[in-house]
């Protein structure tokens, strides 16, 4: 079946099995930034941000997703110009392997984009469904304290 | 120092956090088949016959291996150095099965759907065998006999009794314990079970081979250990090393369960059968029950103390459960001794361990290899001796805790397979962080006398807060075994291809081996592009295992660098006429005392294309001949509800002595990880079985790791020392940390109820079981 969608910013057809998940649609369509951890929605290495809320991709139903938003890491920032978010994580070391960090960086970017000034508790519960075992977190939480807007 | 100490980002980071950077999985090949293998139901079985047609004749099916097709080597799955100190019990598939799990066969096909309904295509008849369920029935009279065939070998002259289901053994001792005992005024003893565990990287096991167009094989794969993938892969397949490359890219975390040839073998043999690309990735299901874990261990132990806490005597005796394959068994069991021994010096000390196969998950390396067990013992033992003597927990570890200048026998006594080195101890800051991590979290003699204090915070009176520590240490590389290389080259530019066989995972060992040359060379790091692991570019290095990648890899790296140093500096003379001997290299400039300088830039095309050309290159190897300890206290503060037994964490604190931290950011982060790490084996993760032995915790829902909810307040120290035979002063940093959580926690719940946890994970249920133990 063919499904229309935007996929950072941009409009996009795909051909699609009814049943595939948004996470293969994504891979498949070389938004590597996207990544399988479990399959099964209980570690968060697969959110993408869905009209702006993080959603987890290998649970979620590409067929439902006509005309929907959805933002990938690719979306963004690049390289040459990297979001802030993508700055501070390099800035406060809270990228060790990087397996997490496509989707930590989206789920803390939904959060800041709704609420400039987190408390340190609602960064954690922001970031509740990421698991990620390299950095222990405190790095990852420092690096979205130091962009609150004071 | 200009690049050294610095927290630099990652040179592999703006990759990372753009998502740009390749893992295996974001590899793909035209006419990539998708590899999936038949797991054993049983835990312990004979294939008494298997039929294979119907899933060969499936449509989409390109190939499917099971024992009959593949040749039968005998291997250790370990990613060791050669001759492996790991028996050769394993091969690619077998006619039995040893474990849940266990292969049964594998398939190439078109899809994930076709690959999964070719598997339920294939019938299997088993002969179901009586089960070892657990260590302690191994070596009872009639046990079965996990391992009966006849090509079971040990690879090194070390006891090896298949036969009595004992995949390793060992017994040293020093002076004498029965005299040091005798001479105790106090005796404690208890057994201490350190339960399995997973490591749970991000990036579940991956690998993707195809044949190259000199019909090489290729394997991309997710591992801490690409030469010895390439080494056993060629033994499992029969190949000349020759005919294999093995390329690491960018790993999701490995913490010690990619030191192993999990995958490598048969994803290289479907690619051999269908000559066509082939992916295999571990569902996360598969991650639990068929990859590695952390080795079950009984510690025995026992140790006597005279009245004012001076250590008499120690014996610690390990029953280590190595699952249906010896993967690390001798090794990991030797290292309960040598990572925890040695950290109180003691005349009498005898250390024995027995690693027993069962029909369960599989041992292997875990970050903490050996020292997280046996520290927990160890750690809750002293805990034990401090309370029954009196003594401040914190005083009787300054009592007795190896300082610097200091030595043990046990270094000797006890190697890897073979006899350990000598060694004395260099940097030691353990007492600094005995005293830093003390007031960091307010450490007050008075914990040790009011047992069960009310908690200060709460009215209700059955929450208990309690205090607990420990003191840690760890070694950094093997000695006399490890090995690394390192290759620098110079480019046009004036910058440097740094080629190393040192496997990042993820900790960022790329990024301090570019600072490290980078600090030699004068230049900034990011004038060297890293190149980490690829079989047919990089020098060999043995992987990123054993906490050695700073210490033994970093210094090939400084030698390699150094050797380029007086390459340069050598041609920049000869160019300006200048005294070799008095320059220096600054700025990517070779500077001369009488003001003459010569760029990096002039040098590299002078050398290329101007005169007497050569190519500035040098390769530089590294061995070790010491282990030096990195040391730590760790200090908790937990609260108990004493009515429902749940334990909360509230401060951790965690004071390390690395040595030099090359990159303070990036060994900041593998402290706090490991403690994180360290703080979910004790308080949630857990392997629970069925009477089958089926693993019933194989998903996040039921084995649970932390998340940020699970978090403590957190502090971080690191203490300056300086290693003398380390990398600018550098030791290791990456495992140490893992192995505080244990028994700083049981410590502390025994501070605030009197209850000695023996046996983790401190869920609800046996706290509360070992607090009623005391009504
Ligand atoms: S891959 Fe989606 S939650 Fe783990
Ligand atoms: S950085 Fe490795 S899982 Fe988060």
């Amino acid at each position: 079946m063919k499904i229309q969608l935007t996929i950072n910013s941009k409009n996009k057809t795909f051909d699609i099995q009814p049943d595939e998940k948004l996470l293969e649609t994504l891979r498949n369509n070389n938004y590597k930034s996207v990544k399988f951890g479990c399959g099964e929605g209980t570690c968060g290495t697969c959110t993408v941000l869905i009209n702006g809320k993080p959603r987890l991709s290998c649970i979620t139903f590409t067929a439902q997703m006509t005309g929907k938003e959805i933002t990938t890491l690719e979306g963004i920032g690049t390289i040459e110009n990297l979001h802030k978010l993508q700055k501070s994580f390099l800035a406060e070391g809270a990228v060790q392997c990087g397996y997490c960090t496509p989707g930590m960086i989206l789920s803390a970017k939904a959060l800041l984009d709704k609420n400039k000034s987190p408390t340190e508790e609602e960064i954690k519960k922001a970031l509740d469904g990421n698991k990620c075992r390299c950095t222990g977190y405190g790095s990852i939480i420092k690096a979205i304290q130091k962009l609150q807007d004071h | 120092m200009k690049i050294v100490s610095k927290s630099k980002i990652k040179v592999d980071g703006p990759g990372l956090v753009t998502g740009k950077q390749k893992f295996v999985d974001d590899f793909d090949m035209p006419g990539m088949l998708v590899g999936k293998i038949l797991a054993s139901p049983h835990a312990h079985a004979i294939i008494k016959k298997i039929d294979i047609s119907k899933a060969e004749k499936l449509p989409g099916v390109h190939a499917v291996l099971y024992h009959k097709n593949v040749p039968r080597v005998a291997h250790t799955t370990a990613g060791q150095g050669f001759p492996e100190p790991s028996p050769y019990d394993t091969f690619m598939f077998d006619k039995k099965v040893r474990y849940v799990g266990d292969r049964v066969a594998a398939v190439a096909a078109e899809s994930e759907e076709i690959a999964k309904k070719a598997l339920s295509l294939i019938e299997v008849e088993y002969k179901i065998l009586p089960a070892i369920l657990s260590a302690k029935d191994s070596l009872k009279k009639n046990a079965p006999v996990i391992h009966d065939e006849p090509e079971a070998i040990m690879p090194i002259p070390v006891p090896y009794d298949p036969k009595r289901n004992i995949a390793a053994s060992t017994d040293v001792q020093v002076g004498d314990i029965d005299k040091g005992f005798a001479k105790a005024a106090l005796i404690v003893e208890r057994e201490f079970k350190a339960h399995y565990a997973t490591h749970c990287p991000m990036e579940p096991h991956i690998t993707l081979t195809y044949p190259d167009e000199n019909g090489r094989l290729v394997i991309i794969t997710s591992t801490q250990v690409p030469f010895h993938v390439r080494r056993i892969v060629a033994q499992t397949l029969k190949l000349p090393i020759k005919k294999i490359r093995v390329i690491k890219p960018r790993i999701g975390g490995g913490f010690g369960g990619k030191q192993e040839i999990l995958l490598e073998d048969v994803c290289s043999a479907l690619t051999l059968k269908s000559s066509r690309p082939v992916k295999i990735r571990y569902t996360r299901e598969e991650e639990f029950a068929k990859s590695r874990t952390r080795h079950e261990q009984y510690v025995n132990l026992k140790i006597g103390a005279t009245k004012n806490g001076k250590l008499t005597s120690i014996y610690m005796d390990v029953l280590s459960n190595t699952g249906a394959y010896g993967s690390h068994a001798l090794t990991v069991a030797c290292n309960c001794g040598s990572k925890t021994l040695p950290l109180y010096p003691c005349d009498n000390v005898r250390f024995r361990a027995t690693t027993v196969y069962t029909n369960l998950p599989v041992g292997g390396a875990y970050r903490g290899y050996g020292a997280t067990q046996a520290a927990f013992a160890l750690e809750c033992l002293m805990d034990e001796i401090a309370y029954k003597l009196k003594i401040d927990p914190v005083e009787l570890r300054r009592k007795n805790h190896i300082k610097s200048g200091g030595s043990s026998p046990i270094f000797e006594k006890l190697g890897e397979g073979k006899a350990g080195v000598k060694q004395t101890i260099g940097s030691c800051g353990l007492a600094e962080c005995i005293t830093k991590g003390a007031r960091a979290i307010g450490w007050k003699k008075k914990q040790l006398e009011g047992r069960c204090p009310q908690c200060p915070n709460s009215k209700i009176n059955t929450l208990k807060r309690g205090f607990g520590m420990c003191t840690l240490m760890q070694g950094s590389s093997i000695p006399e075994i490890d090995m690394a290389a390192a290759t620098i080259k110079m480019n046009e530019d004036g910058s440097f291809n740094l080629l190393v066989g040192a496997t990042d995972l993820g900790t960022g060992s790329d990024t301090i081996l570019a600072q490290i040359a980078a600090e030699v060379l004068g230049c900034d790091e990011s004038d060297m592009i890293v190149l980490s692991s690829d079989t047919d570019i990089t020098p060999f290095d043995v992987g990123a295992y054993a906490s050695s990648t700073t210490y033994l890899s970093g210094a090939a790296v400084k030698k390699t660098a150094e050797k380029i140093r007086d390459q340069i500096i050598k041609v920049a003379a000869e160019v300006c006429g200048g005294n070799p001997k008095k320059a220096i290299v600054e700025n990517k400039t070779v500077k001369f005392p009488d003001g003459k300088n010569v760029s990096f830039y002039d040098i590299a095309i002078h050398t290329l294309y101007l005169k007497d050309q050569f190519q500035i290159a040098a390769t530089e190897s590294n061995i070790s001949h010491k282990s030096p300890p990195p040391f730590a206290a760790h200090y908790v503060e937990v609260e108990v509800d004493t009515e429902t037994g749940e334990v909360k964490l509230l401060k951790y604190v965690a004071a390390v002595d690395c040595g030099t931290e090359i990159n303070p950011k990036l060994a900041r982060g593998q402290t706090e990880g490991a403690v994180v790490n360290g703080i979910g084996y004790a308080l949630m993760e857990e392997y629970i079985f069925n009477e089958k032995g089926k693993l019933l915790t194989d998903n996040f829902f039921t084995y649970k790791i932390p998340s940020t909810r699970d978090l403590p307040e957190m502090k971080i120290i690191h203490v300056k020392s300086y290693e003398d035979s380390g990398p600018f002063g550098a030791k290791s940093v990456s495992e140490i940390s893992i192995n505080g959580a244990l028994p700083a926690i049981s410590n502390a719940i025994f501070n605030a109820t009197g209850a000695r946890l023996t046996e983790g994970p401190f869920t609800a249920e046996r706290v509360l079981k070992a607090i009623r133990r005391l009504e």
